[in-house]
């Protein structure tokens, strides 16, 4: 699997590099500033490129301006976003085209080895990674859309967003696999989505929990 | 302006003429006061006591003047020097802070200019809108009853009884040029005003250093009191998660070879402690200068922090460019205490967030449809913020009346810099 990745600070920069030729990615370019983010991505159309948030020369948020803006050109691109902090509000901006494959991750997450090349790869396959952080930050709203739902779907649906597959709903929700499969198909006629693929319709349930 | 506007300028107008003449009375009364109690200060020291109570009325009818003169859009400022300390009425200390200052002699002189202005200008104000009064009710009247030799307007003297009808469309039209010229006529007195009790050049220089010197003494306590808070953190929390990450480390290397499985243990608890510290730089960096203000300056935060409240809020922003980052993060801590009280007291179901930028002047308002009431003498949030804004010579004003809703509405001097080429969001 090819990967481009744009974080200006050599020390990350090679760990991620290191950490996903581990993993048996092969990292096609690694920029180190906004401008050349989007010719390298546009060049090389990975099948995954993760990008910081906050690159130079301005050090705002070019990273992710210029992840959308490939979205924009290569429409369902998969972008994995990494940040020293998370904003819901990022996080809506890169899922309001609805394509999917999209992450956005604490860089703290990539300790976890595991956890994160998990999550490149979910987000190379067209599904969705949020961090637990923006999911808390969410859950402390007001959110007119998802007032029909039980507490316990809103934990369901909580862990749809972070990516987590049926299996790992049940483990952590302590049931059966049978039983989350309920609650999902409840949250999706309760959120109005129509039928389709099971991958698209939980980016969707995803969308409506940003209220995008 | 509209009719109804004009004519209630127009009798406001009217009004201030009538009050205007005791007033310019005032005046001659308060300067033949002040030099009899002048020319009795080597008699007992009586002076030591009259001059600064009657310099007290002064201050009062110039105040006065002074509020008037702003009700006519001519703001006209205090110049007199703040009390020194220790000094008590009728102590040589006081006396000398009165008479040493040049504010006290030019209100002084004031009075007989501004008393005899105010009294031609208040005449001219009544004058014809009275001559107008009279047209209307009272020669009608007159020729009625028969009173002979008497004229009006442009028909002198009235002869017949049709003539004397004539003066009432004559009173109808001086009457209203009468109220018409009345509020520039008052304006007029209050620019005269301005000339002798504005401060002078020196005067406003000294009272903006004592304003400054305050503004300037707050914004390093706060400062050093900030630094002291991010010292203490960084010590008490990631610093120390760092030294104890150190340790484990250590220990798992020393054990590598003997105890693999509770090294693997140790590097775990290691990898925990690292996003634990990691956490706790996260809030404290917010606390300083959140990363989401730096990307996407006042409006981008503004809309983020709207996004965690825990009820609606609509932002409607109108910046159209980025602000000095001092500037920048006042105001978005300011908007973030508004918000922050506005959520902890109001019991309010939803909250407005307004921004905009007119000439040099950034204007941020929150508002909740709470209970009300609040008040900034009460908790330490809204004098926060305004301690916060004055540094950059700000303001904040507070309504709050019971029942609700407040409004917050803060005002920054400040200009903007190259407009921003990044994307705006939706509301949040």
């Amino acid at each position: 699997m090819r990967v481009v990745i744009a974080e200006d600070l050599a020390l990350l920069r090679d760990g991620l590099i290191r950490i996903l030729e581990a993993y048996d990615f092969e990292v096609a370019a690694a920029v180190d500033n906004g401008p050349s983010l989007l010719p390298s991505l546009l060049e090389h159309r990975p099948d995954v490129a993760v990008v910081d948030v906050r690159l130079p020369p301005t050090f705002t948020d070019e990273g992710l301006q210029g992840a959308i803006a490939a979205r924009q050109k290569i429409p369902g691109m998969p972008v994995l976003v990494l940040s020293q902090h998370v904003e819901p509000l990022y996080a809506r901006e890169l899922l309001t085209d609805r394509a999917g494959g999209v992450g956005y991750l604490l860089k703290d997450r990539v300790a976890n080895v595991a956890q994160f090349v998990d999550a490149v790869r979910r987000v190379a396959a067209g599904g969705t990674a949020m961090d637990p952080e923006v999911v808390s930050q969410l859950l402390a709203r007001h959110q007119p859309p998802l007032a029909a739902l039980t507490a316990r779907e809103r934990e369901v649906l909580a862990l749809i967003a972070e990516g987590r597959s049926n299996a790992a709903i049940a483990t952590k929700l302590f049931v059966g696999e049978k039983a989350v499969s309920k609650h999902i198909s409840s949250i999706f006629t309760k959120l109005g989505l129509p039928p389709s693929d099971d991958d698209h319709r939980r980016v969707l349930a995803v969308l409506a929990y940003l209220d995008v | 302006m509209d009719s109804r506007d004009w004519i209630r300028d127009g009798m406001r107008a009217v009004g201030g003429g009538v009050v205007a003449l005791p007033l310019a009375l005032a005046n001659l009364f308060l300067l033949v006061l002040f030099a009899v109690s002048l020319a009795l200060t080597p008699v007992l020291g009586l002076g030591l006591l009259l001059v600064p109570l009657v310099t007290r009325l002064i201050r009062f009818r110039a105040d006065l003047s002074r509020r008037i003169a702003a009700g006519w859009r001519v703001p006209i400022a205090r110049p007199y020097r703040p009390r020194p300390e220790r000094a008590v009425l009728g102590g040589i200390r006081h006396y000398r802070w009165i008479v040493t200052d040049p504010a006290t002699w030019r209100d002084v002189a004031w009075l007989l200019p501004g008393g005899l202005a105010g009294l031609a200008l208040g005449v001219l104000t009544l004058a014809l809108p009275l001559y107008g009064v009279e047209g209307i009710l009272l020669i009608p009247l007159w020729i009625s009853l028969g009173v002979e030799g008497y004229g009006y307007g442009v028909i002198w003297p009235i002869e017949t009884v049709g003539e004397g009808f004539l003066s009432l469309p004559q009173g109808a039209v001086i009457l209203a040029i009468g109220v018409a010229l009345a509020p520039y006529l008052r304006r007029g007195d209050a620019l005269i005003n301005r000339l002798f009790l504005a401060p002078t050049r020196a005067a406003e220089l000294r009272l903006r250093v004592s304003q400054l010197t305050v503004t300037r003494a707050d914004t390093v306590d706060a400062q050093a009191a900030e630094l002291r808070r991010i010292e203490r953190d960084l010590h008490d929390g990631a610093q120390a998660r760092l030294v104890s990450l150190g340790m484990t480390i250590g220990l798992a290397e020393a054990i590598l070879d003997a105890d693999p499985a509770a090294a693997r243990e140790l590097l775990a608890e290691a990898r925990d402690s690292s996003s634990a510290a990691l956490v706790e730089l996260r809030h404290l960096v917010r606390g300083i200068h959140p990363p989401v203000l730096a990307e996407r300056g006042l409006e981008g935060a503004v809309r983020a922090l709207a996004m965690a409240l825990p009820m609606p809020a609509t932002v409607t922003a109108a910046v159209p460019g980025r602000l000095d980052t001092p500037v920048e993060s006042a105001a978005y801590f300011a908007v973030a205490e508004a918000l922050a009280n506005a959520t902890r007291h109001s019991g309010a179901t939803g909250l407005t967030v307004d921004l905009w930028h007119t000439g040099d002047t950034l204007l941020l308002r929150v508002g909740d449809d709470g209970k009300g009431g609040a008040d900034p003498a009460g908790g330490t949030g809204l004098r926060g913020i305004e301690r916060r804004l004055a540094a950059f010579d700000g303001t904040m004003s507070l309504s709050s009346p019971p029942g609700g809703p407040t409004v917050v509405t803060m005002e920054l001097p400040c200009a903007l810099s190259s407009p921003r080429t990044s994307p705006s969001s939706g509301t949040g």
